[in-house]
C-alpha cells in the first residue's frame, strides 16, 4: 500500500515515515493487549496456587476438604462446613430464582410488547447495576426480621434471621436479573418462523412457548443458568451481612454458616499474620476460580452445540 | 386441566413473576431512598464532617472520605480499564487478528467476566503479600481496574463489531494504516463504547468485594497514593455490621448518595445507547 509511493517531495516522505512508525508501535501495543487477557488470568492462577503451596504442603488436598474443624488459631483447616454452605446456599438460591428467571424472561420476550416491553426490561437492567451492598442493606430491615419473626418460627426454628435461607432468598434477587436478561436474548433471538409454523399447527401459544421455544432456546437458557450458578458462588458481600458466620455444618435452611467467600473476608482481618491460614484462605480463592471457570466452561459448551444444533 | 386453562394459568404465572422482579426494585430503591432520605434530612451535616476517631463506634462525623476514597479509586481504574480494554477490543478486530485467536481471548475475557470479584480481591492481596507493601489507594486503584477491564472490553467489541463497515472500507480506500483505520472505527462507535465505559464506571463504583483487601478500611481522609483509603460499598457494609444503632443509621445516609450515583450513570449510559441506535444503521432499540 503506502510503501509503494516514491516520495519526491522529502516533507512527504518523512511524513510517510510517521505514520509508518505509529504503524508498527500501535501494533505491538495492541498485540500486548490483546494478550493481556490470557496473561491475567494465567498470573491470577499462578499467584493463587503459589501462595496456597504452604498448606497443601502441610495437608493432603483430601484432609483440607473432608474434615469439618475449621480452627486456624489451633492449625486445623477444614472446608467442610464452609462448602456445605456455599452449597446449600447455591441450591437454594438456583431452586428460588429459575422459575422466576425463566417465567420473567418468556413474558419479556413473548409476552410484553411496546412501551410495557421497554419499561419492564430497563427496569431489570437497572436492578442488575445495583451494587450488591445495598441489596444486603434492605434485606437486613425488611428480610431479617421477616424470616426471624415469621417463617423460621412457622416452620418450628429459632434464630434471629440471619442464616442461609436469608441469604438464598437475598441472592436470588440479586442473581435473577442477569440470568433474566440472558434467558430473554436467548428466547429474541429464535427466528419468527417457530413460532409462525407452531401456531399454524394449531398449537395454543402456550403450548407453542412449552414446547417449542423453550426447547429450541434451551441450550442458552441453561448456560445463563449455569452463569447464574458461579455469580451465587463466589458472591461475597451478601452472604457477609446476611449468614451469621459460624463455621458449622448447618442442620437446617435457617441455621447459620459459612460460605468459601465469607470465610476469606471474615477470617482475613485478624488472621493475614499467621502465614498457614493466609494460605489456605488463598486456597479458597483457588477453589473460587476453579469452580467459577468450570461453570463458564460448560455454559460456553453448552452454547456452542446450541449454535451447531440450530442452525436455521 | 385443558390447555387453555393451563395457557391462561401460565400466562399469568409470567405476568406475575415480572410483577414481582419489577416491584422488588421498586421495593429496594424505596426503602434506600425512605431510610436513607430520612436520615440525611434530620442531619445533612454528616455527609461532609470529617470522621472523628472512634468513628466506627460512635459514629462521629460522616462519610465524605468514603466519597472521595470512591472517586479516587474508581476515576483512575476506569481510565486504565478503558485504555486497556479498547486496545484489546481493536485488536480483536478482523484486521489484527484471526477469528480463531479472537475466539481464544473471548472465552478468557468470559472467565474474567465471571470470576468473582473477591478473586480479584485476594489476588492483589498476594501481589501485596509478595512485594510487602501495605494496602493502599494505589492497590485499590488496580483491583478496581482488572474487575472492569472485562466488562470494558466486552461492551467496546460489540461497539466497534455493529460499526458501519463503511467506515472502514472508506479510511482503507483513501490509503489510511490500519491504525487509522482503528481510530476511525472506534470514532463512529463511539456512543456505544461510552455506554460501556459508563456500565464499567457504575459496576466499579458499586463494589465493594474487591477493594476490602486491597484500598483498606481506612476512616480517614485519603491522603496519599500509597496511603490506605476506603470506599462507599466498603464504609456501607461496615458500618451495616456495626453494633451502633446510629452508626447502622449513617449506612443508610451513604447507601442513598451510593444509589443515586449508580442510577444516574446507569440513566446517562441508557442516553447514550439511545443515542448510539440512531446513528447505527436499521438502527434497533436497545
Amino acid at each position: 500500500m503506502v510503501e509503494s509511493t516514491e516520495p519526491t517531495d522529502p516533507e512527504q516522505g518523512a511524513r510517510i515515515d510517521r505514520r509508518l512508525l505509529a504503524e508498527r508501535l500501535s501494533s505491538q501495543w495492541l498485540r500486548g493487549a490483546g494478550y493481556f487477557a490470557i496473561a491475567l488470568f494465567a498470573l491470577i492462577v499462578l499467584m493463587l496456587l503459589y501462595q496456597s503451596l504452604p498448606l497443601l504442603s502441610e495437608y493432603s488436598l483430601v484432609q483440607v476438604l473432608a474434615s469439618s474443624n475449621w480452627d486456624p488459631a489451633r492449625n486445623e483447616f477444614g472446608f467442610l462446613p464452609a462448602i456445605v454452605g456455599t452449597i446449600y446456599v447455591t441450591g437454594l438460591t438456583m431452586l428460588m430464582g429459575t422459575p422466576i428467571a425463566i417465567l420473567t424472561a418468556i413474558y419479556i420476550a413473548e409476552y410484553a410488547e411496546g412501551r410495557t416491553k421497554v419499561i419492564v426490561s430497563s427496569f431489570i437492567d437497572v436492578l442488575a447495576a445495583i451494587p450488591s451492598v445495598i441489596f444486603g442493606l434492605v434485606a437486613l430491615i425488611v428480610v431479617v426480621p421477616f424470616v426471624g419473626d415469621y417463617l423460621a418460627p412457622a416452620v418450628g426454628s429459632g434464630g434471629t434471621g440471619l442464616g442461609i435461607f436469608t441469604v438464598s432468598l437475598v441472592m436470588a434477587i440479586v442473581v435473577t436479573p442477569f440470568m433474566i436478561s440472558l434467558s430473554a436474548e436467548s428466547l429474541e433471538a429464535l427466528p419468527d418462523e417457530l413460532r409462525e409454523s407452531s401456531l399454524g399447527v394449531g398449537a395454543t401459544k402456550w403450548e407453542t412457548i412449552k414446547s417449542v421455544l423453550l426447547r429450541a432456546a434451551g441450550p442458552g437458557i441453561f448456560s445463563a443458568i449455569l452463569l447464574g450458578f458461579g455469580r451465587v458462588f463466589g458472591a461475597t458481600i451478601v452472604p457477609a451481612m446476611l449468614i451469621g458466620g459460624q463455621t458449622q455444618l448447618p442442620d437446617s435452611p435457617f441455621a447459620t454458616g459459612q460460605t468459601l467467600p465469607t470465610l476469606i473476608v471474615n477470617d482475613f482481618g485478624e488472621l493475614m499474620s499467621l502465614p498457614l491460614t493466609q494460605s489456605a484462605l488463598i486456597f479458597v480463592g483457588l477453589m473460587l476460580v476453579i469452580v467459577v471457570w468450570l461453570f463458564n466452561f460448560t455454559a460456553m459448551l453448552v452454547r456452542q452445540r446450541l449454535q451447531r444444533r440450530w442452525q436455521y | 386441566m385443558d390447555r387453555y386453562a393451563e395457557q391462561r394459568l401460565f400466562g399469568w404465572l409470567a405476568r406475575g413473576a415480572a410483577a414481582l422482579v419489577v416491584s422488588v426494585l421498586i421495593l429496594v430503591i424505596g426503602v434506600t431512598i425512605y431510610r436513607g432520605g430520612r436520615v440525611f434530612l434530620t442531619d445533612p451535616a454528616i455527609a461532609f464532617t470529617p470522621p472523628g476517631s472512634r468513628y466506627m463506634l460512635e459514629g462521629e462525623g460522616g462519610f465524605f472520605h468514603a466519597v472521595l476514597g470512591s472517586v479516587f479509586i474508581v476515576v483512575p481504574a476506569t481510565v486504565i480499564s478503558t485504555i486497556l480494554a479498547v486496545s484489546t477490543a481493536v485488536y480483536l478486530q478482523s484486521d489484527y487478528s484471526s477469528d480463531r485467536f479472537s475466539d481464544v481471548v473471548n472465552m478468557f475475557l468470559n472467565v474474567l467476566w465471571g470470576t468473582p470479584p473477591i478473586v480479584y480481591g485476594v489476588f492483589i492481596l498476594t501481589v501485596i503479600i509478595a512485594i510487602g507493601a501495605q494496602t493502599s489507594l494505589f492497590f485499590g486503584i488496580v483491583a478496581i481496574a482488572i474487575f472492569q477491564y472485562p466488562i470494558v472490553t466486552r461492551y467496546t467489541d460489540e461497539a466497534l463489531r455493529s460499526a458501519p463497515e463503511t467506515v472502514k472500507e472508506a479510511a482503507y480506500g483513501l490509503g489510511s494504516t490500519r491504525f487509522e483505520t482503528a481510530r476511525m472505527t472506534v470514532r463512529a462507535a463511539l456512543p456505544g463504547v461510552i455506554a460501556g465505559i459508563v456500565m464499567g464506571f457504575a459496576r466499579g463504583i458499586g463494589d465493594a468485594a474487591t477493594v476490602l483487601f486491597t484500598a483498606g478500611r481506612s476512616t480517614r481522609m485519603p491522603s496519599g497514593l500509597f496511603e490506605p483509603s476506603t470506599t462507599l460499598p466498603v464504609l456501607i457494609f461496615d458500618q451495616a455490621m456495626s453494633f451502633n444503632a446510629e452508626v447502622r443509621s449513617h449506612a443508610y445516609a451513604a447507601s442513598f448518595i451510593l444509589t443515586v450515583a449508580v442510577l444516574g450513570l446507569i440513566l446517562v449510559s441508557k442516553l447514550l445507547a439511545g443515542r448510539y441506535a440512531r446513528y447505527a444503521p436499521g438502527g434497533r432499540n436497545s
